[in-house]
């Protein structure tokens, strides 16, 4: 089962590293802090003079300047440790919590300090003047916090802690506007989807702990590539059950039908989640147990495979049928975190993180710009926009920035990490999954290219006159379009590769394949499918002069309906896992125990009575009878109102039924 | 042998107070409230100094305890003890009872009767205190049955007096007089029963009522055959009865709908753990070779239970029935965790009991409050409860969370626990018959999490409907939040830092599970 290359490559050196001294230390600090915050914003925000966002701001800041100089302490030296407490035992289990500062972890806090740190500049401008603008804060900086939690876990179980912690969070996030049902229930789907693919996550951690038996993940990494017996009997299923949890967070099809409703949430949220916590949690799971499924589940890498694989092609063709500016952006990022998934599942470990990396800066930067636009036009509707490129340059140029990233164009952040999955499938040889992904290239650029013609190209198609928005919010787009075009740069093939060195400087330590140069096929696919995905675009949206009209060139009525509709996957839940649970199932159960053990109990009740009326008139009445006048009178001392409701019979009743419970107990004492 | 002073007066001190009570004039109200709350609050006092006194490195003996002949005809002896399985049980009860209290000091409901209501709660901490240190058979028997009385009277006199019909009755009839008498002979009918096993096992096991003694009898094998199962079979009756186990748990929903407020909050809390602790305490340990052969039915009746009462909570309209019937689900994972047999989750039974006993008590406090406020129970009525009564409405948010399970709260460890346990029960039972209901449970936490937020959609968010409007509604008062909050922070602190329960449990779980299991 264990891949023998893969033992011998494990032989070989182990990366140098450090155990990162005071700083690694109190790295709990980072995800305590953000607790402590959320406590003091909820009961002193309001006294304060911007309603807590002060504190929450101050707490990512924090967390920003850490994950910096972790960061910094880990280019330079290499840092690789892990903390454990123990909060309790049961049977020979112990129950920990702890923190980990290794380069996986490290890469992710500075993710989550920078986005989060922007993120929260912005709102504090965006949600101005909204309703509960303490407790949203309140609410992100938990959001924060608990993915924090999330990938500071050294043990599965506070991995789960924090991976359902980021789920009601979400809950609060996206339900924040509450008054209205749709977004309450968009909330509840997304708590509840993720839920389901909890069940997953929990059996699967729950499997590899009993086979292990330890809930340290780097004991169970150790385990899975020291080939013990034990963790080998269940390593596919644990494979697949961990996925099917990296599934719901990480929004693979077909659990990905959260992730658009949960644009109901304002847009900040929206940015967050989609960019640096929440989306981002099942791919860091993956990256986390990484040595388990290249080593002995790598059987359940060709099913991550085929779901990174689907979920970029089905959600790619989806954002190009949306008219809301944010589902375009929300599809972008289920087919953008399919790519990140291709890649893990291809055994491109790297490559899979740095999309990662280079997406959370170019998808915040999207998202804000998105919501800068909307904030100014008071809608999502693209049908609405149109020619906004005068009236907000700076969003214009932001934005621009964003698309060319994402749809890979050298030299900006998307064209390396897109590149470097492909290279690797490539060198895998999985062809049929490198042309689909080629093919993803030429989407992605076609409907961000779409997105940014009908919204900032054209004549103004709405209402009133939308005008730049404050500095607040334009500078986070500046920082953010910095990253997206540099952050690329921290891996180039053949010229620098830091990045490749941060994640893979960890304990548990990676083997994989990474490329001496750029492959050229690779590259000169992805780079050719981008441009004629941008090229059509332009075609078709721009050269026919009406930019509304380009749809309807490009309709082909059945295929569109399918994708309008989201190739029908609501219509099949509700129509037959939700509504027969919650309508047809529950009825069933409700109606069975009224109407058939209740009257069953009932019909009880009524015979044991009346036998024990035959028994209290013939045998004994008058013995039972002082027993009765005794106990009513007892009663009446101890709740002077019984009697109102007493109308007599119940104690008759009672009585008889004691007879018949006490008769039925002699006989079966005498068959003892 | 000890001189068992400080269990003696938790249990008693609140019967005494009781009898004390009856002596003051029913007009002297607040005299009555604070001799009430003074006792319950010595009560609880005593029983930290006892947990103080635990010696919790030998958490697996019986400590603190006595044994003085009682009824020396038949050798049943006033003994009694705590070890790391009951002390966390007895705490929970001492501090829920105080909270009760605090509670009914301004709200009780129609026919306010201070005095009756009060000497109730107290008759009932005696029962529910006695039960769980009680070592000797008999009198373990007699504060079973003990609690009974107090509850039955609160909810035929304190409760719901609409009248409803039922199915299989003729006539229609008060919901709090159907619900109270249900509630009397359904668990006098289980308690009948496991009587008669206590006697079996008195007159097989030579002549001893106690439950130490009768343990070393069980483990050493006197108990075998024909008997054995007989004896498992009415014991079980009677503890699956209160639990209440699937399909004998009818009986709740109509009691804690009919129940007033502190009523169904210490039915919640505490009567229904006795049922669990009877098995941890006696059925397992005194008749193991019958609980291995009755491990599997239990494990998937608790998995019947876990789907059952979630699908009938979905169908639910009445707020308090609502939360009645996930009772029956989260104790389905009790006693699922139980079934198993393996320390995990006998430990994961022990720390469910006492977060169940927490965070439903606090939903049952908050829906009986905001029954009382919006004098109706109907969710199609309620909505908007966030705008209407926003300190009420966050702390039932929180608490459904809670209750559904969420990692860092209290109701985590209990569910997943129990999960872990039943995925590898005790070697020699049937594998795939726990892992089915594994998989049940684990589908049940997706059920659970639908009802409870679709619970909150409809009575927390939205906008508050119109008949709202124009009504004063009172929100939380200090009375409430004094009671409240200290199960908010319990249910945090237990969620982070469980070696609060586990601290004092994890030992003697694991001295019981390799005594009667060998495992």
């Amino acid at each position: 089962m264990v891949n023998q290359n893969f033992i011998n490559l494990l032989a070989e050196g182990k990366p140098e590293y450090t155990d990162g001294g005071v700083l690694a230390e109190f790295t709990w600090l980072i995800v305590v802090l953000p607790f402590l915050a959320a406590i003091l914003i909820t009961f002193f925000g309001k006294y304060l003079p911007l309603q807590g966002a002060e504190l929450a701001l101050g707490t990512v800041l924090f967390i920003f300047s850490y994950s910096a100089a972790l960061l910094y302490e880990h280019a330079t030296k290499g840092i690789a440790n892990e903390f454990f407490i123990n909060v309790g035992s049961i049977g020979s289990y112990d129950l920990e919590f702890g923190w980990v500062v290794d380069g996986l972890s490290i890469m992710m806090y500075f993710v989550v300090g920078t986005v989060s740190s922007l993120v929260f500049i912005y709102a504090t401008n965006y949600m101005q003047g909204e309703i509960r603008y303490t407790f949203f804060f309140t609410s992100l900086t938990l959001f924060a916090g608990s993915m924090l939690v999330l990938v500071s876990s050294p043990t599965l179980l506070q991995l789960l802690i924090g991976w359902e912690l980021v789920g009601v969070c979400s809950y609060l996030l996206i339900g924040h506007y509450w008054e209205k049902k749709e977004n309450s229930s968009a909330a509840m789907k997304a708590f509840i989807t993720n839920k389901i693919a909890d069940v997953g996550l929990m059996i699967g951690i729950i499997v590899l702990a009993l086979s292990t038996k330890t809930l340290r993940i780097s004991e169970i990494l150790y385990q899975s590539t020291h080939d013990y017996a034990d963790i080998k009997t269940v390593a596919y299923l644990g494979g697949v059950l961990l996925f099917i949890g990296a599934m719901g967070k990480s929004a693979q099809f077909p659990l990905h039908v959260w992730l658009p409703d949960a644009m109901a949430g304002p847009t900040p949220v929206s940015a967050l989640m989609h960019a640096a916590t929440m989306v981002t949690a099942g791919v860091y799971l993956l990256g986390r147990m990484f040595p388990f499924y290249q080593g002995m589940a790598s059987q359940a890498l060709d099913i991550v495979l085929l779901f990174g694989v689907i979920t970029l092609l089905g959600a790619g063709l989806v954002a190009v049928v949306q008219d809301d500016l944010k589902k375009v952006l929300a599809y972008s990022t289920v087919s953008q975190l399919g790519y990140m998934v291709t890649a893990m599942g291809s055994g491109a470990y790297t490559a899979g993180l740095f999309h990662l990396w280079t997406h959370a800066f170019f998808k915040a930067l999207l998202f804000l710009g998105a919501g800068s636009v909307i904030h100014a036009v008071h809608t999502n509707n693209m049908s609405e926009m149109g020619g906004l490129r005068k009236e907000m340059p700076r969003t214009f140029s932001t934005f621009i920035i964003g698309t060319v990233a994402l749809a890979g164009l050298p030299p900006l952040a998307g064209f390396f990490s897109k590149d470097e999955i492909l290279a690797s499938l490539n060198h895998e040889g999985h062809n049929l999954y490198f042309i689909i992904s080629v093919l993803g290239a030429f989407i992605t650029a076609f409907y961000m290219t779409r997105a940014v013609l009908l919204t900032f190209f054209g004549d103004y198609r709405g209402d009133g006159h939308p005008h730049e928005s404050d500095k607040m919010m334009t500078i986070p787009l500046i920082i953010l379009s910095g990253f997206a075009i540099v952050a690329g740069w921290a891996n180039i093939p053949g010229v620098y590769t830091g990045f490749t060195k941060w994640v893979t400087t960890r304990k548990n330590y990676i083997v994989e394949y990474h490329p001496e140069s750029f492959d050229l096929v690779a590259m000169f696919s992805g780079l050719t499918s981008g441009l004629l995905g941008i090229g059509l675009a332009y075609y078709v949206y721009q050269m026919s002069g009406n930019a509304t009209d380009g749809d309807e060139k490009i309709k082909i009525k059945p295929i569109w309906n399918l994708l309008e509709n989201k190739y029908y996957l609501d219509f099949f839940y509700f129509k037959f896992i939700i509504d027969p649970v919650k309508i047809t199932f529950a009825k069933f159960v409700d109606s069975f125990n009224s109407n058939v053990l209740d009257r069953f109990v009932n019909g009880v009740g009524t015979t044991a009575s009346k036998a024990g009326g035959i028994v209290y008139t013939n045998l004994d009445q008058g013995g039972i009878d002082k027993v009765l006048n005794l106990s009513s009178t007892g009663t009446d001392t101890i709740g002077s109102k019984v009697k109102l409701i007493q109308t007599g019979k119940t104690q008759q009743y009672l009585m008889y039924f004691l007879i018949g419970v006490i008769v039925i107990s002699l006989i079966i004492l005498l068959v003892l | 042998m000890e001189s068992g002073l400080g269990l003696t007066i938790v249990v008693f001190l609140p019967l005494v107070s009781a009898i004390f009570i009856f002596l003051i004039p029913k007009k002297q109200e607040m005299l009555i409230k604070l001799v009430t709350l003074g006792s319950a609050l010595l009560t609880f006092g005593v029983s930290l100094i006892v947990a103080l006194q635990f010696d919790f490195y030998n958490a697996g003996d019986l400590q603190l305890g006595t044994k003085v002949s009682w009824i020396s005809s038949i050798n049943s002896n006033y003994e009694i003890g705590i070890d790391g399985i009951s002390l966390p049980l007895l705490l929970l009860s001492t501090f829920i009872s105080v909270l009760a209290i605090i509670y009914s000091f301004e709200h009780l409901p129609e026919p306010k009767n201070a005095k009756g209501m009060m000497s109730l709660i107290l008759i009932l901490e005696t029962g529910m205190n006695g039960t769980f240190v009680a070592l000797d058979l008999i009198l373990f028997f007699v504060f079973f049955e003990l609690v009974l009385l107090p509850m039955y009277f609160m909810i035929g006199i304190w409760g719901d007096k609409t009248v409803r019909s039922v199915s299989g009755l003729k006539n229609d009839i008060e919901t709090r007089l159907y619900a109270s008498i249900k509630f009397f002979v359904f668990t006098l009918f289980g308690s009948a029963f496991m009587l008669l096993g206590f006697l079996g096992l008195y007159f097989r096991g030579n002549r001893t009522f106690s439950i130490p003694e009768l343990i070393e009898l069980g483990s050493s094998g006197a108990f075998t055959g024909t008997f054995a199962t007989l004896v498992f079979a009415v014991l079980f009756l009677g503890f699956a009865v209160k639990v209440p186990m699937w399909p004998l748990h009818t009986w709740l929903p109509d009691a804690h709908t009919a129940a007033p407020t502190v009523g169904s909050v210490l039915l919640a809390a505490i009567l229904l753990k006795l049922g669990s602790y009877g098995f941890v305490r006696i059925a397992l340990p005194i008749l193991p070779e019958q609980a291995v052969a009755w491990a599997p039915a239990i494990a998937v009746l608790s998995a019947i239970g876990i789907i059952y009462g979630s699908l009938a909570c979905l169908a639910q309209t009445d707020l308090k029935r609502l939360i009645a019937f996930s009772s029956v689900g989260h104790m389905g994972f009790v006693m699922l965790g139980i079934s198993s047999l393996t320390s995990i989750g006998i430990n994961a039974a022990m720390i469910g009991m006492v977060a169940h006993g927490i965070i439903t008590g606090l939903l049952f406090f908050v829906s009986g409050s905001m029954a009382h406020t919006y004098h109706t129970r109907d969710m199609g009525r309620l909505g908007g409860n966030m705008k209407l009564l926003p300190k009420t409405g966050a702390i039932l948010a929180f608490t459904a969370m809670a209750s559904l399970g969420l990692p860092g709260l209290a109701g985590f460890w209990g569910e997943f626990m129990a999960l872990l346990g039943a995925y590898n029960p005790l070697p020699g039972l049937n594998i795939t018959i726990f892992r089915s209901s594994m998989v049940a449970g684990a589908i049940g936490t997706v059920l659970t999490a639908g009802y409870l937020l679709w619970m909150l959609q409809r009575v927390n968010l939205g906008e508050p409907k119109e008949e709202w409007l124009d009504k004063e509604l009172h929100d939380a008062d200090n009375y409430e939040l004094v009671a409240w909050i200290p199960l908010v922070i319990l249910t945090v602190l237990i969620g982070v830092f469980p070696k609060l329960i586990f601290g004092a449990t994890n030992d003697a779980v694991i001295a019981l599970v390799s005594k009667a299991f060998g495992g």
